[in-house]
Order: structure tokens, then sequence, then C-alpha cells
């Protein structure tokens, strides 16, 4: 019905096979270089259902987008590279091959690398080269499955075509101006395996000519020697545990153009300090799994939201519902927003269940689900406790398991949910206290916690 | 105990550091210097990392980097980050 599903959108939008397309390892790769790379991996590639990109490597990571979209092969997104995880996701999808980075070995799965042996120096002389044969996929293709944690214990697939992964993130540019930006050295902090890092790294840099840089940094000195290799404009896309640790450690930063921020929200304070400190000016992005990025603020300018073109939300008895031109359905969202009108709203924070740690989301029925069937565990919740302030608030667990030790249930957990979400502090009680009607009152379980606090 | 399960005196300073920034419930004392910090041993994550650097940095002056080595090597354990801070601190 549309013209969407005939439409081809390209992979890569810089304007020649010349200009930068990534610092990778010390040394420019060349948009024609990224481009033999691609042909090249697409030729090495088993004939697969699923390419699961575990891929630390930034353009190795891309490399294996384009090369999967190329065999028309779909590329799996782990959110964590546990093995219960991978297991979980081969369960659901047999047939797949890993794509990894030199040197990293998956037991049990059949692997590629991503990056030729030979360098990416050695396309070329192999014949790869990249010519002018611009690549372009259609709209409908399906590109990608992202994954959530669902309340049932499996990774939930969130399936995303490329004409929504592209036009979503095309979308984002243009409120951003990133059509002035070309040529701009990008670093990101967040993994590019999930959805956010997806889009605002890889996906951002593809379609907006920017130049990626492929190491993901931790530390706020690494932040700074990534943004440095770049001579000119610099783009930090990054969350705010890493912004406030970048502000707090007080390492010396080359000149930024733009800042993008999401997974939580940041405090206004915070992103004022933060655009005053770096002199550029800072976006948070709003978004989900299941959606991809919805719309966008300048935090020291506004508490509203803006959707990006496209994009519109209702509410009703349920909640807030978003809906696109290039969306599936309608998504139910899980934060609570107050709307201004079908394009612009205020976020007042997150529904009861859901948990975000340090950008990372699961509910609680998930984390409950997965401590209840963990064997000698009777009874057992999670919670949130009271949040200081201070610093990023971890869950506490309430547990009843007579013949297990702190030791070995939080091993247990570990082969089962990410470890950001293991309970900090974690109790055993004789029993939890439930009231009659078998709920588990969040006072009464602070109360608890505080009882048997260890002096 | 054999002595290379006790910590030295800069190893304990490191991790009453690391206990006190992140209010483990763990004495310093009792913190291995040979266990790891990541994962399994003290069970600390990326965002734990990211807060004991910015307590190095303020305590110990040096700036952790994870680009040049492997930043599981440096947290291996309570030694491993120690000699490296010390090394850090001497160059």
């Amino acid at each position: 019905m549309t013209m969407l599903s005939t439409t081809r959108l390209p992979l890569i939008r810089h304007r020649g096979p010349d200009d930068l397309f990534a610092w990778h390892d010390g040394a420019a790769v060349k948009v024609r270089d990224f481009l033999a790379a691609v042909h090249g991996l697409a030729l090495r590639l088993p004939e697969r259902a699923h390419v699961l990109n575990l891929c630390a490597d930034r353009l190795g990571f891309t490399i294996g987008l384009g090369a999967a979209l190329l065999r028309r092969q779909i590329s799996l997104l782990p959110p964590s590279d546990t093995p219960a995880t991978l297991h979980q996701i081969k369960e659901s999808y047999p047939d797949l091959v890993c794509l990894t980075d030199a040197g990293v070995h998956y037991p049990g799965f059949d692997q590629v690398e991503a990056l030729p042996s030979g360098g990416l120096a050695g396309l070329e002389r192999a014949g790869l080269a990249s010519g002018d044969d611009a690549l372009a996929f259609p709209a409908d293709q399906v590109a990608a499955i992202a994954f959530t944690s669902g309340s049932t214990g499996r990774p939930m697939p969130q399936v995303k075509s490329w004409g929504t992964l592209v036009r979503s993130v095309r979308g984002a540019g243009k409120v951003l101006g990133l059509a002035a930006m070309q040529g701009a050295g990008l670093v990101g902090t967040v993994p590019h395996q999930h959805m956010y890092g997806l889009e605002s790294v890889a996906l951002l840099s593809l379609q907006h000519g920017l130049v990626m840089h492929a190491r993901r940094p931790l530390f706020p000195a690494d932040i700074a020697a990534g943004l440095a290799v770049f001579p000119e404009r610099r783009i930090l896309v990054t969350t705010p545990v890493h912004l406030q640790a970048l502000l707090a450690d007080g390492s010396a930063l080359p000149p930024i153009d733009l800042i993008l921020c999401a997974t939580a929200p940041l405090a206004p304070q915070l992103a004022a300090d933060a655009e005053a400190r770096m002199g550029a000016p800072l976006h948070e992005i709003y978004g989900c799994s299941e959606t991809g990025q919805l719309a966008l603020r300048r935090t020291s300018a506004t508490a509203e939201w803006l959707c990006i073109d496209g994009i519109h939300l209702r509410q009703d008895e349920q909640g807030t519902w978003a809906s696109g031109e290039f969306l599936d359905g309608e998504t139910l969202l899980a934060d609570v927003i107050e709307l201004k009108s079908d394009t612009r709203f205020i976020l007042h924070g997150r529904s009861a269940d859901q948990v975000n740690i340090a950008g990372k989301r699961s509910s609680l029925a998930y984390l409950n689900h997965h401590l209840n069937s963990i064997e000698g565990v009777r009874d057992g919740v999670f919670f949130m406790p009271r949040d200081d302030g201070a610093r990023t608030t971890r869950l506490a667990a309430l547990v009843v398991a007579p013949d297990l030790d702190t030791e070995t249930l939080l091993g247990r957990l570990r082969e089962r949910i990410d470890p950001i979400f293991l309970p900090r502090p974690l109790r055993f009680v004789d029993a939890l206290p439930r009231n009659p009607t078998g709920k588990l009152p969040r006072e009464a379980l602070l109360r608890l916690l505080h009882d048997t606090r260890q002096d | 105990m054999s002595d290379l399960k006790t910590a030295s005196p800069s190893e304990l300073d490191l991790a009453a550091l690391i206990v006190n920034t992140l209010t483990l419930e763990t004495a310093p004392d009792d913190i291995d210097p040979e266990a790891p910090l990541y994962g399994e041993g003290l069970g600390l994550d990326s965002i734990d990392i990211l807060e004991v650097a910015l307590a190095v940095s303020k305590a110990y002056g040096v700036k952790l980097r994870a680009d040049d080595e492997n930043n599981t090597k440096i947290f291996a354990s309570l030694r491993t980050l120690t000699n490296h801070i010390q090394n850090l601190k001497a160059s």
C-alpha cells in the first residue's frame, strides 16, 4: 500500500569512497576499505539465516551489519554475551553463525571473524575493490533482531526492518542538524548491540557521513583520548553514568560539538554542567528497544520532549502508545507520560515494575522469575531500595533459601541475569513479609532490609 | 595463611578505598589480594570499576586507561590493580 516496501535505502551516505569512515587501531579507515570489507565478509559468511553479531570492535560490527544485509541474513544483537544468553538465543535461532572479533572463541558455536585476517589493506589486492556499486537494501528487509528481557525469563525478540532503523536515525539526525556535521568524529560509550548504541553510534555514523571511533571507551581518560584523535568536529554519544564520571574526573577534553545522552533521564543540572564544561549542546534521546528512538530534547532548554518526524503518541486507560510511519503497529510505553500534544510530552519516570540501572532495563517480574527458579530458593524478591541520590542505586533482594549461601546464590544468578542487576545487598530471611493477600508491601520490604542490616 | 594471601599495606589502602567508594559489606582485610575483582570474587561490574577509577584518580593522582591494556587485566585482582597504580605513579 505504501511506497515503503519498494524503497531501497543505502547502507552508507558518506560523500565518496575516499571519505573517512572509521578510526580503527590507530589508523583511519576509508569508505572504500569499509565497503570492500563488507563485500569480502559477505563472501565468507556461511549459508545461514542468522548472524549473531558479537563483535566488540565497532568496525567489525558495522562490516557484519552490512555483509548480513547483503546476504539477506538477519543480524542478531545479543543483550550480553553470557553463556546462558547465547544458548537461549541459539535455541530460538538454531540456524546461526557467530560473528566475532579476532581471536575470541565461543565454545560450542560456529564462528567467523568479522575483519579480514590479512587486514583491510589486503582486500583491494584480492580484487575486492568496492568500485562505485552503491549498496542499498529494501526498506522492508529484516535487518536486525535486538532483544529485551521479557517477563517469561527468555530474551524477547524485537524485529527491526532496514527501513525502520534508517528512517529513525535520519529523523533524529534532522532534529540534531547533522547535515552540517558531515565528517565529524564520533565517540560512543554505549554498547552497539543495544538499540541506543546501534542507532546512535553505528547507524548515525553510516547515515550521516560521520567518522566512527571503533573502540568503546570506559574511563574518562579513554573518552578524552578517543575524542582527541579527531582533528576537528567531535560528537560524544554517552549515558548519564559516563557523563557524571567525565565531569567528576576533570580530564582535559578537546572541544566537542555535540553531546547525545540516553538510557536514563539526565538531571537538568548535570546537563547544564556538561554543556558549560564541554561547550557543546547536549541532546537527550528517549526511546526503548521495542520502538527505537522516539523523541529528543535539549535538556538545558526545555523539559518537553519532541517526537522525531513521523512518530505520534496517544493515551488510553492502559497508558501511552507510540506509533509511527516506519514502525510496526503500536507500542505501549513503560513510562509515565504527560502528553502536551501528540508529538510533545513530559516524562514522569518509569512504571512501577520497570527498573533501569546505569541504562540497562529490566523488569522486577523478570528478575523475580529467575531468582525463584533457582534450586533451593523457596521464596525471593527483588526490589529497589531507597535512592540516596549519590551513586548508581542497585537492587536489593530478600531470599528464603536455608540451604544456600550468598556465594552460591550469586553464582547461580550470574548465570541467568545481567550482572548489573545482581542484588546488593542480598539478605537471607526466614520468611518474606507477605500481607494477607500474598503481596509484598514496599514498606515492609524496606523495614526487613533495614532490620537485617549487617553492622 | 600463606604470605601471598596477606595484603601488603598499599594493597590494604586500596582495598579500603574500594570498600568505602562502593559501600561494600566486605571488610578491606577480607579481600583476597589475588582474587578477581570483576565478576566472580568481589563481584564488581563496569559501573563499579568506573567509580573506583574516579576514586583512584582523586586519591592517587593517576588516571586509569583501558585502551592500551586490557582493563580486565588491570582489574584482575587487588594485587594487579595496586601494581598498576604504583607503576603509573612512578612513571
